[in-house]
């Protein structure tokens, strides 16, 4: 696979060391290209990348408030196509709160309407930029600052709510699942998101260094380990079709990945259990 | 050309001729109409427009920002709480400097919940540094759009505009609308220059975000644009009536001159007054009204050189801010040195009757106590 070389998010962005959200950016940003317009929704990657008077964004970018980059993706879609400037990309990026939660109803609306624009979500499964409280996509047992583990609670007790199959729902046309650590996977997926004509959605798996608690060194490691463990599926539905793009050669206990982590850290054996079960019994119905 | 219509019509009819070419909007009731004409002029082909079926009035409001952000011309209309569910966004809409024209369906807001007219709802906006316009008539209605445009996208300005129109009163009652021709309103309202924008030629961020060394500059500079806007709307007011032949201003005097009691009121409520003015007038009273066509920015300048030789004045307010009384009351005597007594009326959609008006003058020329919420129309009173 051919990578372009040149940046279009700059370095020197104010990001934790170790940052997953920038690194799934930069890999898009390089499939997209220069004639791309940029949605942002309220969240880490719109604060660390613009304290005025800097920006790390070489193409146009805007952002608007926390829920709606749905919303206002579709108001720059349509004023670019009503200035005959259908060959630009629009794309949105939005966090996993932005996106699962407060977000929800203004990306279903801009889901539903056939919008040509690619809306990727940067899933770091909780709230990050005001300090790791938990979100729709915090997984089970993850212990969050709104989900603390103690003599009561074994942290967050609901599983990961399902967003790019509510997308499929919609019935648009391209739907992706991807890591950062499958650069190549989630490149490709991007290039087709591109050439898709109308909604397409991909939801990017990124490790967080500050809110799941590893070394910032990992951030590539943890996001292989959540693949190989089949706690974050690689798929692709295009036009309705389900495909798996990736398994793992052999699929690692879900052990693995939750030892690894101090959001997990806490858990019993017994709530360690119940998510192996969760995962096999996801992974045998997709064989993998 | 005169036809007869409703301000909802008149305010579509002027959106078409300003040719916006975005236009997202969600239906509230009784603005409504706006975005069924609005829908119904792109299904013809008459409105080269792409038009936004959003999923509410956010993200109405979010879209207009967007499509303003990627530089066009754009319209979205509400009312009541479909204009409260906008509030986040108004703020970024002014803070952003997009020129986003907005017509709102004045009506009360929730709990209870009433669909009739008050203007709790674009008052209560007053903040958010967005041009307010209250238009007495569905004729004013369609100028004042028009004019809106024209303000909005001043370079001095490049804040947004609402234009407001009482619920029902005016959004449902036809009236005869003189339609201005195309070739005027292009003439008179050029396309839409903006300066920031997003262009892949030339990236730029737009709604970054900023640490206290910016935000107060960034605050400032929009108080002395809306400050500035006054003399704009002067300006384009003078060019309106050069093209158009009817005049407008931030404020109506209608007999003021050596009015001892002058009433001062916003909105279709002005009607009413003039009659009772005219009535009053030939029985021999010195009676006026001060009519505030700009509540933002508002024109304390021109409220004062109208009322000031007046013996005293009534303030009549479709809304209240509770804890203190009507807004406009407040506001004009925080800015002027003038001898005012407070009434609050029409809430909810309460008839007002010229005999309310009259009520209204004779509290004011014997006024009990200069601070109190006088209420008019109120049961309990009976």
């Amino acid at each position: 696979m051919e990578i372009p070389e040149k940046e279009l998010l700059a370095p020197g962005h104010r990001a934790c060391a170790g940052c997953g959200a920038t690194i799934g950016v930069r890999l898009a940003l390089k499939m997209l290209g220069e004639n791309t317009v940029a949605v942002s929704a309220t969240g880490c990657l719109e604060v660390i990348t613009t304290p005025y008077p800097e920006t790390s964004w070489k193409i146009p970018w805007i952002h608007v408030a926390f829920e709606n980059a749905g919303a206002v993706a579709s108001g720059v879609e349509r004023a670019l196509k009503a200035q005959g400037k259908d060959d630009v990309t629009v794309v949105a990026f939005a966090g996993d709160g932005g996106t699962a939660d407060i977000g929800l109803q203004s990306l279903s609306g801009a889901m539903e309407r056939g919008h040509n624009l690619i809306y990727i979500c940067y899933d770091n499964e909780a709230y990050m930029n005001t300090g790791v409280q938990r979100s729709g996509a915090t997984p089970y047992g993850a212990s969050t600052t709104t989900t603390p583990h103690g003599e009561e609670s074994f942290g967050e007790n609901k599983p990961k709510k399902n967003i790019p199959m509510i997308m499929a729902a919609h019935g648009v046309p391209y739907v992706a699942t991807a890591s950062i650590s499958y650069p190549e996977d989630f490149m490709m997926k991007v290039q087709k998101a591109k050439e898709v004509e109308g909604p397409a959605y991909i939801h990017l798996h990124q490790p967080c260094t500050t809110g799941w608690g590893y070394d910032s060194s990992k951030t590539i490691e943890l996001g292989r380990l959540a693949v190989e463990t089949g706690s974050w599926l690689l798929y692709e539905i295009v036009e309705g079709e389900f495909k798996i793009t990736y398994r793992p050669l052999e699929r690692k206990p879900v052990n693995v990945y939750l030892e690894a982590q101090k959001r997990f850290k806490h858990l019993a054996d017994a709530e360690k259990e119940k998510i192996q079960n969760y995962v096999d019994e996801i992974c045998a119905e997709l064989k993998i | 050309m005169i036809k007869v219509m409703s301000a909802n019509g008149a305010i579509s009819e002027a959106v078409k001729m300003c040719k916006p070419k975005v236009i997202p909007v969600f239906p509230i009731t009784p603005q409504t109409t706006i975005s069924e004409y609005l829908a119904k002029f792109v299904a013809d082909g008459v409105l080269d427009a792409e038009y936004i079926r959003v999923e509410s009035e956010h993200s109405a409001i979010s879209a207009a920002v967007g499509a303003s952000g990627a530089g066009v011309r754009t319209f979205t209309a509400t009312s009541s709480q479909g204009l409260a569910l906008m509030h986040e966004i108004l703020f970024v809409a002014a803070g952003m400097r997009t020129p986003i024209v907005l017509g709102n369906a004045n009506r009360a807001l929730s709990a209870p919940l009433s669909i009739w007219n008050d203007q709790q709802d674009s008052i209560s906006e007053r903040d958010t540094g967005w041009m307010q316009f209250f238009a007495e008539n569905a004729q004013e209605a369609l100028d004042f759009v028009i004019q809106a445009y024209k303000i909005s996208e001043d370079h001095q300005v490049l804040l947004p505009s609402m234009v407001c129109v009482d619920g029902y009163i005016l959004t449902h009652t036809v009236e005869p609308v003189d339609i201005p021709r195309q070739e005027d309103v292009d003439e008179f309202l050029p396309p839409y220059e903006p300066i920031s924008y997003l262009d892949p030629k030339n990236p730029m961020s737009l709604g970054t975000f900023t640490d206290p060394d910016y935000y107060m500059e960034a605050r400032y500079d929009m108080q002395t644009a809306m400050d500035g806007a006054k003399d704009v709307i002067r300006r384009v007011n003078k060019e309106f009536e050069e093209v158009f032949g009817r005049k407008h201003g931030l404020v109506e005097s209608y007999k003021t001159e050596d009015a001892e009691i002058i009433l001062v009121a916003m909105g279709s409520i002005c009607g009413t007054i003039k009659t009772v003015v005219d009535y009053l007038r030939e029985k021999g009273e010195k009676v006026g009204l001060l009519r505030v066509i700009s509540f933002r920015p508002f024109p304390q300048e021109d409220i004062y050189q109208a009322v000031k030789g007046a013996r005293r004045i009534a303030v009549l307010d479709k809304n209240i801010s509770l804890g203190i009384g009507g807004v406009l009351f407040n506001e004009i005597k925080a800015k002027m040195d003038v001898n005012a007594s407070g009434f609050i009326l029409g809430l909810g959609g309460r008839e007002i009757s010229p005999d309310h008006i009259i009520e209204i003058i004779e509290k004011t020329r014997n006024p009990t106590e200069t601070n109190k919420i006088n209420w008019i129309g109120l049961k309990e009173e009976e």
